[in-house]
């Protein structure tokens, strides 16, 4: 890759424009996709990805141009339509960029252990089959899969400012999940809800639980089948880790936008119940609630050292004591505001333009083990591993749905009940926060498949979070 | 190579195959996809311009086939043609590198047909100068946030048993919304392939008529059974809901299907249900990324559960005939058949009730069971005696498919929607659906 960035500085330093501001964003992406179900692998399916955007600004209207043609004379032929581009939409822009200062950033960013070489495919398969081989034979277990998805990304961005800015990351994904049917129904239970992933290398593997979890997630499949519905009830909600990041995800992450509150997103993803005016004024939450952007845990999928308009990335309180305090804005929708925010301005790829995403979106851990959270709750349910997740455009009203469900009553853990289901609305919801896990209840997780802009954008964001407790929540089962 | 000398989608892809061809060795086989796009993408906000781009991207997708093993890379073509062949050719050695650390697939099915199909459909798109005009002008005074994405996007498909697909199709979508000071809005589309600027205004006009009735004071509703209308944007999010594993071989197969209890018997659709995945018309390729022709597949009929999507994948483990599916097995141009409805009786028989111009973030709540939650969505509204009394503030609703397109369906309106797909994720996708208006004896709202 060295030489793939020589050549684009050179070639780039080469191009010539009469705009104000310009900037390239390379992004190669390696990847492979490995998986095993029932005991005969899949064919691996591998990808390389590599192509440049060119962004013009003219009179502080900006426009870009995407390109797969790598060739200096590719570049020029972007650079020159998005200035055109940029020239043409000038009448109609929403957006006088000239305030903002272009970056003149420099750094390089890696992964944990990215130099480090990662198993090979025969022994990435190797591993999966004695995994798909530790589902215990049972004619109720229909279905199992076990896979590894890897991605190495490498990005450089540079502008006519003297920013350069580079950054290799490698993103491990395993997964696993045993389906289980009885002639009626079906219960699926995934490791780590389907949200397993972090940076690094083949210890993200063994961190993230995969080697040995085979059988302990067949038998959870096989014990939800026998369990009962969940009642429909008021209880006080427990979720564990895998859970909570989808509750943080969607009812916090998304209204906390600010391209949202701004706006843009009204055609698609949607607006906020939050508005501008709530900064520094809301309580968000009880006083348990701590949010961060987190930046700089290492192995979290979207720790960066810049985000992709080059502004520095570091750690700041969103949520303090339950308070609102600051959007998950970038340098732009800072300038549109007038409100503080973080660098969060992203792009999924070369061929889509930066917007504002969540990236590392963390809750702080309280003081109380994973027992002492159980022993607090009289009449409860604890529940685990997203399956259903769905919400208003306004990001308030809510339903989700879990793999797992264990009622608790008198400060101790009862029966498996499946189907569990919860809803509220997300201004009350968190206001009902009654206890935070430790640090040890905490985990590191995250998705690659957050979906929000137009063009449409899937990106990768993680997520930290203890197990939580809520106070009297309305719970259900399913059909069944 | 300058991009402007450059061979087009066409020439280049069939360069590459024949290349290709003649690099295999003994005993070698090859699958070779192509997909390409030049888009041109602008977004709005208050009427306004907020973001503004050209896209241009191609890409192959090679499976290569040794000895029952078989492995696939997905590259991106840079478009210089020297440069590309150097790209398969890498791309060629690593599989080669690949299969022999792999076992044979047991499920691995080819499609020996060396079968040819050709569709060209390139109308000439307005400039964008123009339709930032005709936009500018239409949504003059109004808060309109959307999004205008329009260019040719090429599909192609090649193999080593000498089939050989091409589909190129230019197309515009310009999705947007109209937003009312109160927040209510509503929602239109305006796509396909000639840009009528008579058309357009019409269409912003229907909209902008709609605003009107937003400005009421909203109602909010309590939890409980409502008659409700679906207009066909409504529908479009259940069917397109069930088209995550609804009619999926491999999904009905392995009991991960929200359609399982309909093809056990144990569940049942109303008898006015028709659907069918149609490819003929629609902006979709005639050939799947497999390598199969696509065909008109009826998948309900009167409600009963007809064929199934099946990838060769399925076939081969299934015992069943491949159809031409895509790898994941969600439809692409699904057609649900018109009732009786007469549009002009449709707030009559609806009488008190909800009418419902949009559903949202759709999921289940227990997928084996059907049973799906939503929120409502840009226009809609109570009616009260066939008259519509105020826009709805948002609501959700969790009811079983059995109940909604089954116990309680009262009818479905003659006259249907095409709707072209909005989606561009990764790349700008070419589906569409045709659906009727749903009129429902009970909705249930529960939040």
């Amino acid at each position: 890759m060295v030489e793939a960035f020589r050549t684009l500085k050179r070639d780039f330093a080469a191009l010539h424009c009469a705009a104000e501001h310009w900037s390239l964003r390379y992004v190669s992406q390696d990847s492979q996709q490995l998986a095993v179900r029932k005991q005969v692998a899949e064919p691996p399916r591998f990808s390389r990805d590599q192509g440049a955007m060119l962004s013009v600004r003219v009179a502080g209207v900006e426009a870009y141009a995407a390109t797969s043609d790598l060739s200096r004379q590719g570049l020029q032929a972007a650079l020159e339509r998005a200035e055109a581009l940029a020239r043409r939409i000038a009448p109609l822009a929403l957006l006088d960029q000239r305030p903002l200062a272009p970056s003149s950033a420099c750094g390089d960013q890696r992964s944990p252990g990215f130099d480090q070489p990662f198993p090979s495919l025969a022994e990435c398969y190797q591993l999966l089959a004695a995994e798909s081989a530790a589902v215990p034979a049972d004619p109720r277990l229909v279905n199992w899969r076990v896979g590894l998805d890897v991605s190495c990304v490498e990005q450089l961005y540079l502008n006519n400012n003297g920013a350069e800015l580079t950054s290799s990351q490698r993103f491990v994904y395993p997964h696993l999940s045993v389906t289980a049917y009885d002639g009626q129904d079906s219960q699926t239970r995934n490791l780590g809800g389907a949200h397993l992933g972090q940076q690094g290398g083949a210890e993200v593997i063994e961190r993230l639980g995969l080697i040995g979890a085979a059988a302990q997630v067949a038998d959870q499949a096989l014990q939800l089948l026998l369990a009962p519905n969940t009642p429909t009830d008021t209880r006080d909600l427990l979720l564990m880790p895998d859970q909570m990041i989808l509750q943080l995800h969607e009812s916090i992450g998304h209204p906390l936008e600010l391209d949202r509150i701004l706006g843009d997103e009204r055609n698609f993803a949607g607006t906020s119940f939050v508005k501008a005016g709530d900064f520094g004024q809301l309580q968000y939450g009880s006083p348990l609630l701590n949010v961060t952007f987190d930046p700089e845990v290492p192995e979290e999928l979207a720790s960066y050292g810049h985000d992709d308009d080059g502004s520095p990335a570091q750690r700041q309180h969103l949520i303090r004591d339950g308070l609102l305090l600051r959007p998950l804005g970038g340098a732009l929708s800072q300038l549109r505001s007038g409100l503080p925010g973080v660098a969060n301005s992203r792009a999924c790829n070369w061929n889509r333009p930066p917007i504002d995403r969540m990236a590392n979106l963390n809750i702080e851990p309280g003081q109380h083990s994973l027992e002492q959270l159980i022993g607090g709750i009289e009449h409860g349910i604890l529940m685990a591993s997203n399956r259903s997740w769905s919400i208003d455009d306004a990001r308030n009203k809510f339903q989700f749905g879990c793999e797992w469900g264990q009622l608790i009553e008198n400060g101790e853990l009862r029966g498996v009940v499946k189907n569990p289901n919860y809803r509220g609305i997300s201004s009350q919801f968190w206001g009902a926060l009654k206890a935070v896990g430790d640090a040890s209840t905490r985990e590191v997780l995250g998705t690659p498949h957050c979906g929000k802009g137009e063009p449409n954008q899937v990106i990768r964001v993680g997520h930290a979070t203890p197990a939580c407790v809520f106070a009297a929540i309305d719970v259900f089962g399913g059909a069944a | 190579m300058h991009r402007s000398q450059q061979p087009s989608a066409l020439a280049q892809f069939e360069a590459l195959s024949q290349w290709l061809r003649d690099a295999l060795t003994e005993g070698e086989d090859f699958c070779l996809g192509y997909s390409g796009e030049a888009s041109d993408f602008i977004r709005f906000n208050q009427a306004k311009v907020r973001q503004a781009g050209h896209v241009q991207q191609a890409s192959l997708d090679l499976q290569l086939i040794r000895d029952g093993r078989h492995a696939e890379l997905q590259l991106t073509l840079s478009g210089v043609p020297q440069l590309d062949r150097q790209r398969l050719g890498s791309a060629l050695e690593q599989l080669r590198q690949t299969l022999p650390l792999l076992q044979p697939d047991p499920y691995l099915l080819l499609n020996r047909d060396a079968w040819h199909s050709h569709s060209v459909q390139l109308q000439p798109l307005p400039d964008c100068a123009a339709v930032l005009e005709q936009i500018g002008r239409a949504a003059q005074g109004l808060d309109l946030v959307g999004f205008y994405a329009a260019g040719p996007i090429s599909r192609g498909f090649a193999s080593s048993a000498g089939a050989f697909g091409w589909h190129q199709a230019s197309s515009f979508n310009f999705d947007w919304s109209l937003f009312h000071a109160n927040g209510q809005a509503v929602k239109a589309q305006y796509a396909g392939q000639h840009w009528h600027a008579d058309a357009f205004a019409l269409r912003m006009q229907q909209a902008r008529a709609q605003l009107e009735y937003l400005g009421l004071p909203p109602r909010t509703l309590a939890p409980g059974g409502y008659r409700a209308y679906l207009a066909p944007a409504a529908l479009q999010e259940i069917v397109e809901l069930l088209g995550w594993g609804g009619f999926s071989a491999q999904a009905l197969a392995e009991k991960d299907s929200p359609l399982q209890r309909l093809h056990a018997g144990a569940a049942r659709l109303s008898p006015l249900l028709h659907l069918q995945e149609q490819v003929r018309d629609s902006l979709t390729p005639g050939f799947s990324s497999e390598g199969y022709p696509r065909r008109d597949l009826q998948l309900i009929n009167a409600g009963q559960p007809q064929e199934q999507l099946v990838s060769s994948r399925s076939a081969a483990e299934y015992g069943l005939p491949a159809n031409g599916a895509s790898p994941w097995e969600s439809p692409a141009s699904l057609v649900m058949a018109g009732g009786e409805l007469e549009q002009t009786e449709l707030l009559a028989r609806l009488g008190n009730g909800l009418y419902i111009g949009n559903l949202w973030y759709l999921n289940y709540s227990d997928r084996p069971a059907a049973r799906m939650t939503g929120m409502t969505r840009f226009a809609s509204f109570w009616v009260e005696d066939g008259q519509i009394q105020a826009p709805l503030a948002s609501m959700r609703f969790d009811d079983s498919l059995y109940d909604l397109l089954g116990s309680q369906l009262e009818g479905l309106t003659r006259e249907r929607e095409l709707s072209l797909s909005t989606s561009t994720y990764h790349q700008r996708h070419n589906g569409s659906t045709l659906l009727p208006g749903a009129l429902l004896s009970r909705l249930t709202l529960t939040l």
